[in-house]
């Protein structure tokens, strides 16, 4: 057998292990619901930074508007369970595809335009679709959709973390994640070298936007509830700031960049007014000292301490 | 037989004229020169060929077939890589992947198995990467394999660029100013590696030069362009005697 | 609605739309003044043109100042924090990645909302009555004194700033910084000097809008300002970024089109408004209306 298939096998068997463990806790009452909810939030967290690091950081596509798509895989996936009763599964797989869709007919026109432009762009598209939704009394408008069933635990949570990961990881790892990577380094070479650099960037774009739906509805079945001021653009800069946190290009980066600023809030959630100064400052410190993130585009698979720990064999 | 043939070409920025009535052509086999005083035009008319730019009039064909309104990956698929005047590598990347993704188009694999890691997926990553260190030999830079792009001493930088180029398996090949900012003794070196990539691969060559000396030693026919316009044409010897040619160089130089 | 009804509306609409566009463009020209001479999109500044209201706030309650002094004190310190900010924060990144930059733009923003939030409490505060409102009729039309103030005191900052940038020897300096800013280092052009003195001038400006603000709807808060500054983003994006008669045209324009979608459609959609001619603009002219278009050289 491949030897990075015996590798992916091996990662697998670990996260179960550790699944088991954390379910364990959870199920025991050691890990109490306030820490139960910030794990699952956690677990959304990293969906949408390593689904965000695919357009941000390894096609090069600066966009700013991911909490709009997380949005639309929310109200898709709540209308599907709430109004018309589907299970949960169809639930999410419709506001991917709701969120992809999305991310597909914009993506198309708007990823012409580069760097700053596209980011300003894409936090208006992010902003006008939810405006959109703050217009629908379809879906409860300004005050939110209620009454969403909680569908959302630990399990569904870790798997769809865990299918998100290897799927972005394999994509990024073959030869279409190559020719997203080579529009990043030089766009104007990798057309140059045959790849349809319009295809690739909306095709990252349409995946990112997909997970993002699927964060959506994820976060929507667990809060009961999918408001219209929990997808604003700050929204989409703290997933930006998970990302470039842990640095662009490196999916291990997303995951700790995820993991830390999600722990960081909820460790200062009992001094509210302090939590968004220390949170800020912490931005800003980090920016001057490790302006590449945390890994910059190292993943933990390639650090030698790591090769040697799982046998060193190459 | 020609490979490639422009007819009437021009090219206007706003109201300049970049290129105007460029008539050439580059038979299968051949390896032709396209020479010029700097800002003659030359670099413009290689990204009218690449499909960069669009002509304003004229018309392009290669292998038979036109390539107007054609973009430049799609021309790269039909058959004509290229390398660029100022380095274009995918400079945070290694050596290696820099090649790997010259066979982009050429993977058959699709997104479902890429993902999924299955069919033909290990198999044709494993020929891409046994193809790329191959090629690396060639060029003497399989020991660099894994080292980031912009690592590289600049001469290797412009072996890799070709290298890559190759890699795309091209009917034809175009060079932009390839030994632009080499010492005379890597200018002999790349002249001995252009012929002998295209006796290798059985390739046909069009460079741009500036340099007039390693273009008469190694193109077999030269196209002289000024001002935008084809002045002359020929064999180098013609070339080297062409009163317009010769006026146009001592001219650009008296300045 | 018949059509003089319809008329006079859109009229009424129209002087409104100035009044707020005036307050975009100041805070338009500092955005466009930084993005053209670092090429930051500076996402604090919506949050300098909060602190400017706020200062021009405790100057006219604490201080019991009447409104131009009010002003032009908080022009004076919020253009030195803005300089502040630029020494601190901005200046050790100037060569790192642009991604960093903005991150720490966010970091400052956040900072800026938070740190007032706890100092100034998160509930709004009513502005004082600094100037007798008097509502004149010129025929059906109504025009009230804040609006005349917002639209002369716009206008003479405009015409200062059009003066130092075109006939100043530090207006010069900015345009050639802006230009290139190697070249302006070659020429023995302080380039971190110029640009503090940017930030400052833009800061000010933005405080000069935030007053206005307070004066006009009397009602402010810390969290004020992230929209005013999106706005002001798109109506230097409009414009075309960079270019200082563009942001104040930028400005007003989207002034009145906002108000003339909360006039004639309904106000939820004022927002939405904004950002879709953002699109456009992006989409169909992205170097805006007063700019030309460039492409990369390959």
């Amino acid at each position: 057998m491949n030897l990075s298939r015996i590798k992916d096998i091996k990662i697998i068997a670990l996260s179960i292990v550790g699944f088991a463990i954390i379910q364990l806790l959870l199920t025991e009452n050691i890990i109490g619901s306030f820490w139960e909810l910030n794990i699952i939030l956690i677990g959304i967290n990293i969906i949408m930074s390593v689904s965000l690091n695919l357009i941000n950081g390894y096609t090069g596509q600066f966009s700013l508007g991911h909490a709009g798509f997380m949005a639309v895989g929310a109200y898709v996936s709540a209308i599907l369970t709430v109004k018309f009763q589907m299970p949960f599964l169809v639930g999410l797989i419709g506001g991917a595809a709701g969120a992809g869709t999305l991310g597909f007919l914009i993506g198309l026109p708007t990823l012409r335009l580069q760097g700053d432009y596209l980011a300003i762009a894409t936090l208006g598209l992010g902003e006008i679709i939810r405006i959109c939704i703050l217009n629908i009394s379809y879906v409860g408008g300004a005050s939110g959709f209620m009454g969403i069933p909680r569908y959302t635990n630990f399990a569904w949570t870790f798997f769809i973390v865990l299918f998100s990961i290897f799927f972005i990881k394999n994509f990024v790892n073959s030869s279409h994640g190559r020719a997203c990577i080579a529009i990043r380094e030089n766009e104007i070479a990798a057309e140059a070298m045959g790849v349809d650099t319009t295809k690739y960037k909306v095709m990252a774009f349409t995946i990112g936007a997909a997970f993002a739906g699927v964060a959506g509805g994820l976060f929507a079945h667990y809060f009961y509830i999918a408001h219209p001021a929990s997808f604003t653009f700050m929204a989409s800069f703290n997933y930006l700031t998970m990302v470039v946190m842990g640095g662009l290009g490196s999916i291990t980066g997303s995951i700790v960049g995820a993991v830390i600023l999600t722990f960081i809030s909820a460790a200062l959630a009992s001094w509210p007014e302090f939590r968004m100064i220390i949170y800020s400052l912490a931005l800003i410190l980090l920016m001057f000292y490790r302006p590449q993130g945390l890994f910059g585009n190292i993943e933990l698979t390639d650090l030698k301490i790591f090769k040697r720990f799982k046998g060193g064999r190459k | 037989m020609s490979l490639l043939k422009a007819e009437g070409v021009s090219k206007l920025f706003g109201g300049l004229k970049a290129v105007s009535n460029f008539d050439m052509y580059v038979n299968k086999g051949e390896l032709v020169g396209l020479i010029g005083p700097n800002g003659a035009g030359k670099t413009t008319a290689f990204n009218l060929l690449t499909g960069v730019y669009q002509p304003t009039t004229g018309t392009i064909d290669f292998d038979d077939k036109s390539l107007l309104a054609m973009k430049p990956y799609q021309i790269t698929q039909r058959g004509i890589a290229r390398t660029f005047q100022n380095i274009r590598l995918f400079s945070e990347l290694s050596v290696l992947d820099n090649v790997k993704i010259a066979y982009h188009f050429h993977v058959q694999y699709g997104l479902f198995e890429s993902v999924f890691r299955v069919g033909r997926y290990f198999k044709e990553e494993a020929e891409i990467e046994a193809k790329a260190i191959e090629f690396l030999k060639i060029f003497k830079l399989d020991d660099k394999k894994d080292e980031i792009a912009k690592n590289l001493p600049y001469g290797a930088q412009r072996r890799l660029e070709i290298a890559r180029a190759l890699a795309a398996q091209p009917k034809l090949l175009l060079l932009d100013e390839p030994a632009a900012g080499m010492n005379p003794q890597e200018t002999q070196e790349l002249m001995t590696m252009i012929r002998w990539i295209r006796e290798e691969f059985g390739l046909t060559i069009l460079l741009i030069e500036h340099d007039m000396s390693l273009v008469m030693g190694i193109c077999e026919r030269i196209y002289v362009l000024e001002y935008g316009s084809i002045i002359a044409s020929g064999v180098p010897a013609d070339i080297k005697n062409n009163p317009e040619v010769i006026r146009a160089y001592l001219g650009s130089e008296v300045e | 609605m018949d059509f003089s009804s319809f008329s006079e509306q859109l009229i009424q609409q129209l002087i409104n739309g100035v009044s707020l566009g005036s307050i975009y463009a100041l805070i338009a020209l500092g955005y466009t003044m930084v993005y053209g001479i670092i090429k930051l999109i500076n996402f604090a500044h919506g949050d300098i043109y909060m602190v400017g209201a706020y200062i021009g706030f405790f100057a006219t309650s604490m201080l019991h100042l009447p409104v131009l002094p009010a002003l032009i004190i908080s022009m004076v310190v919020t253009g030195l924090l803005g300089m502040l900010i630029e020494r601190l924060a901005y200046r050790p990144l100037r060569h790192a990645p642009k991604v960093s930059v903005l991150i720490t733009a966010i970091g400052v923003s956040l900072f800026l909302e938070y740190t007032s939030m706890f100092f100034v409490s998160p509930q709004p505060r009513t502005f004082p009555n600094v100037m007798e409102s008097v509502t004149y009729h010129m025929g059906p039309f109504v025009v009230n004194s804040q609006q005349i103030l917002i639209l002369v005191i716009t206008t003479i900052l405009m015409v200062i700033l059009t003066y130092i940038v075109q006939k100043t020897k530090i207006g010069k300096a900015m345009r050639a910084v802006s230009f290139d800013t190697e070249t302006a280092q070659l020429m023995g052009i302080d380039a971190n000097r110029v640009i503090s003195i940017t930030f400052g001038i833009g800061s000010a400006l933005a405080a000069a809008g935030g007053v206005l603000v307070g004066v006009y709807y009397n009602s402010i808060d810390p969290l004020m300002g992230i929209m005013p500054g999106l706005k002001a983003f798109i109506a230097a994006v409009l414009g075309g970024i960079g270019i200082i008669p563009g942001a104040m045209a930028g400005g007003v324009i989207l002034g009145v089109i906002e108000s003339l979608v909360s006039g004639f459609l309904s106000s939820t959609f004022r927002d939405a408004a904004a950002f879709a001619i953002l699109i456009l603009v992006l989409l169909f002219k992205p170097s805006g209306l007063f700019g030309k278009n460039t492409r990369e050289k390959v």
